[in-house]
């Protein structure tokens, strides 16, 4: 029954608030919807953290993509073995890991250090950087668990990775990730806990990461008439062509 | 041709007295809040001086505006686009908040509050960021007149540009030293490179009139900008994460009144009016390989509004008949490109900026004075123009990327207006000579005379309304139509009070002005989502939203119970009636 609830009806009460979340908070906070950098008080710092911490975590993201997305069998199709595979999840995804959490730290402990970026912090951040840190520690937890402790350690691809896949086609695969260890599952709530929270922290920026930048024109002219209302967000998209070779990218 | 208008500003530093009206009232309009302390859409600085923020105009510090590639391309000068994208987590080159200075105020309860002792109390300045005592240290105007310059004055970019190019020429004695104000806006220019640096597109620029603007709804807080403007005139508030500049006074600039900065010049030294220019050539114009060259290629953007063709490529642009004609009568346009006394600031960034300098005469006639010489005749000017290299020189860094030819051309035209003026206030016949050395001709220089001295208001302002036609495009009455209709127009959105768009603050006045003066009665403005309108209050009773409502209504005395009591006999026989009437005395009518 428990089994039920956090696997097969937990991940989609998540992923419910997480995009209700968020389709409601871009549709009613767009000015609240900013990385509040606290770059102008502290620089030094935030200058190697930050970059440490953000590539970090995306090299995690895209660690936790080959993990739980792509199959074993499609890994051993092309001719990895299991070995290989863990040895390099485990290597990569550890140094990866370990700089997320060497960089967050460094950002708390700025943050809790230097005056003015304490006072810019709200309840809202800390909540969110007591489970963002905690998802990382049991994430790295899991993966330093697997080399140093129980031989080859568990292997995650038989049981969280299956049922990850099965809960998109709505037919959860409930057993293998019971059966998988607690370790897992910690790391797994809590990552559930940190997406339901997202849309109604900072985080929210990773959801606008500027790509477009790399198309977009450089300059932009737009109409006075693109705004409805003050406050509100205009109709898109945002610059309206208007015909000068200007607007052409060079 | 790609016809284009866009506001423009000129500012004749001749007449600027460093009094900062313009910086505190621009301020009071626009940044008085909290997150933006520290900033200054308009600053005046001290020349020579390290400006605000300190030492901007180092670009391979700051790396700000653009600069040309191996192809000749534009390209930012802080990167391309992937360089910027990496750079996103942490802003490789913002300047922080010490470069600006650290905000603070003063406790000055204390002068009230202390206790009667052998002690003055002393109001200690309080640092706005942090809220514990501060030392003051650095403001925007710390080197304001030249304060400190003996020391700090070599951290003048400027001055160790033309240090390092002849040895030691600016000496800051104080016989020798010249100095002048520079007041600084935004320069809402043609090719702004805070835009090109925004990763979210942002900011954008107004067709209508080419306001460059962020849009704080579409801005993430990434900060590129800040990097990206080489005159540092983005600014990061920090309490919102939101990007923030100068908006050139839109909402005022809409409805034909000056900026604010404009408005109060205790100077009367600024200058509105429109440009038409060519959209399509700005890249172009910004791209010329040599940096002497940028001047005269921003002046060849500027359209001629007389021209016929320039007339009719613009109504085929859809550019207003005023506007037209507010583009030939552009006080701006005269003094930059044809009387040519106006100079753009730092035209080497190549943003192509829109605020334009009329460079100041003032360190050479000081000069010319302090020795004892005439400083209104014309060949002492001359002379001096030639020979005082070093705020020539100085002068040229700022508005001619270094070319001194321009610059004295300018002083020279300056200086012959000056001469040439003085003989015609003597009684003299006007001396012809003098403005065909510079190449005009009296009647010319009699008209540039009159502009720069004793123009009126209406001819230094030529701010052409923004379309009526257009109104429902405005920024602030662009939801009117949302609003209409008294009822529905302070409705709160699903998610309860204040959630939704507000209402902007002209619509709710509009409808509350418009209510008062239709209704016969005492006006009682609508839901004010929690806040007070005292704009339409009329001064009887209480306004809504001011006091907490009360439960008891015999304890206000303007409630509409107590109104009920005396309604009958009328106010003068209210007292009486409360104690008689049967009604009227809630104690008589209980049990
Ligand atoms: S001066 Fe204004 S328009 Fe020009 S780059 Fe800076 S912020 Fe942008
Ligand atoms: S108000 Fe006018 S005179 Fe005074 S500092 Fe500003 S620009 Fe100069």
């Amino acid at each position: 029954m428990t089994d039920i609830v956090l696997w097969g009806v937990l991940p989609y009460v998540m992923v419910a608030i997480l995009v209700g979340g968020s389709v409601w908070r871009y549709k009613y906070d767009q000015f609240g919807w900013t990385t509040r950098s606290s770059q102008l008080y502290e620089s030094k710092l935030l200058r190697i953290a930050s970059p440490v911490f953000h590539f970090g975590i995306l090299a995690v993201i895209a660690g936790h993509f080959f993990g739980l997305v792509i199959p074993k069998s499609w890994t051993e199709a092309v001719g990895m073995s299991q070995d290989f595979y863990h040895f390099n999840a485990l290597f990569v995804g550890g140094i990866a890991g370990i700089c997320t959490l060497g960089g967050i730290i460094l950002l708390i402990v700025r943050r809790r250090t230097t005056g003015p970026v304490f006072m810019a912090t709200t309840k809202n951040d800390k909540t969110m950087y007591v489970v963002l840190v905690a998802a990382i520690v049991f994430g790295l937890w899991t993966t330093l668990a697997s080399v140093f402790l129980g031989g080859h350690g568990h292997n995650y691809r038989e049981t969280v990775s299956p049922w990850f896949r099965s809960l998109f086609i709505f037919q959860p695969d409930i057993g293998s990730m019971a059966a998988a260890p607690f370790s897992f599952h910690l790391h797994t709530l809590v990552g559930m806990l940190l997406f339901a929270l997202w849309p109604f922290t900072r985080l929210v920026h990773a959801f606008t990461a500027p790509f477009h930048y790399l198309f977009r024109p450089y300059i932009v002219y737009r109409s006075r008439d693109v705004r409805t209302a003050p406050g509100a967000r205009g109709r898109q998209p945002g610059w309206q062509p208007v015909g000068t070779r200007d607007r052409d990218r060079r | 041709m790609k016809v284009m208008a866009q506001v423009g500003m000129v500012m004749n530093l001749d007449k600027c007295i460093g009094c900062h009206t313009c910086s505190v009232t621009c301020k009071q309009a626009w940044t008085n809040r909290a997150g933006t302390e520290y900033v200054w859409f308009n600053n005046v600085e001290t020349r020579p001086g390290q400006g605000y923020p300190r030492r901007y105009e180092d670009q391979e510090r700051w790396r700000g505006g653009w600069e040309l590639n191996r192809r000749g391309r534009l390209k930012l000068k802080a990167g391309g686009r992937v360089k910027k994208l990496l750079g996103i987590f942490a802003s490789p080159v913002q300047p922080e908040l010490n470069d600006y200075y650290e905000p603070w105020t003063y406790d000055y309860e204390t002068l009230t509050e202390a206790p009667l002792g052998d002690d003055f109390p002393v109001a200690r300045p309080k640092s706005l960021i942090t809220g514990e005592n501060t030392k003051i240290e650095w403001s925007a105007n710390w080197d304001d007149n030249l304060g400190g310059t003996s020391q700090l004055g070599h951290l003048d970019p400027i001055v160790e540009k033309i240090r390092k190019e002849s040895e030691d020429k600016i000496k800051f004695e104080f016989e020798q030293t010249f100095m002048f104000y520079l007041p600084r806006i935004c320069e809402h220019c043609l090719n702004p490179s805070c835009m090109a640096s925004c990763p979210s597109g942002a900011i954008y620029k107004r067709e209508e009139d080419g306001i460059v603007l962020v849009d704080q709804d579409r801005c993430r807080g990434w900060r590129q900008c800040v990097t990206g403007c080489p005159y540092k005139k983005m600014y990061f508030n920090h309490k919102t994460g939101k990007a923030e500049k100068c908006t050139f006074c839109y909402p005022r600039i809409e409805v034909g009144i000056p900026t604010v900065c404009s408005e109060t010049c205790v100077g009367r030294l600024r200058y509105l009016g429109i440009f038409l220019y060519d959209a399509d050539k700005v890249t172009e114009a910004a791209s010329v390989p040599d940096e002497k060259d940028l001047y005269q290629a921003q002046l060849d953007l500027m359209l001629d509004p007389n021209d016929p063709e320039v007339i009719a490529a613009a109504r085929a642009e859809g550019i207003p008949e005023d506007w037209l004609d507010a583009a030939r009568r552009s006080p701006v346009y005269h003094l930059a490109k044809v009387y040519k006394v106006a100079l753009p600031l730092h035209p080497e960034y190549r943003t192509m900026p829109m605020v334009w300098y009329v460079p100041p005469l003032s360190p050479v006639v000081d000069l010319l004075s302090d020795q004892g010489h005439d400083a209104e005749d014309a060949d002492n000017l001359f002379g001096a123009i030639e020979a005082l290299r070093v705020p020539v020189e100085y002068l040229a860094e700022l508005f001619t990327a270094g070319d001194m030819e321009i610059v004295t051309g300018v002083l020279r035209k300056l200086a012959a207006m000056r001469a040439y003026m003085r003989g015609i206030s003597l009684g003299n016949d006007p001396e012809e000579s003098i403005p065909v050395s510079v190449g005009m001709n009296g009647e010319r220089m009699y008209e540039m005379y009159r502009l720069m001295a004793i123009a009126k208001y209406n001819e230094r302002y030529v701010i052409p309304k923004a379309h009526v036609e257009q109104a429902h495009n405005l920024e602030e009455m662009g939801c009117s139509l949302d609003f209409e209709d008294g009822p529905g127009m302070y409705a709160s959105d699903a998610f309860g009070e204040a959630s939704g768009r507000p209402t902007p603050v002209a619509v709710e006045n509009f409808y509350a002005l418009k209510q008062r003066q239709t209704t016969g009665g005492h006006f009682e403005p609508g839901e004010l989502r929690g806040r007070v309108n005292l704009l339409n209050w009329d001064g009887r009773g209480v306004p809504r939203g001011m006091f907490p409502e009360q439960d008891n209504p015999q304890m206000s005395p303007d409630s509409p119970a107590h109104e009920g009591g005396a309604a009958g006999p009328g106010p003068d026989a209210g007292g009486p009636s409360d104690q008689a009437g049967p009604s009227g005395n809630p104690l008589e009518s209980r049990p």
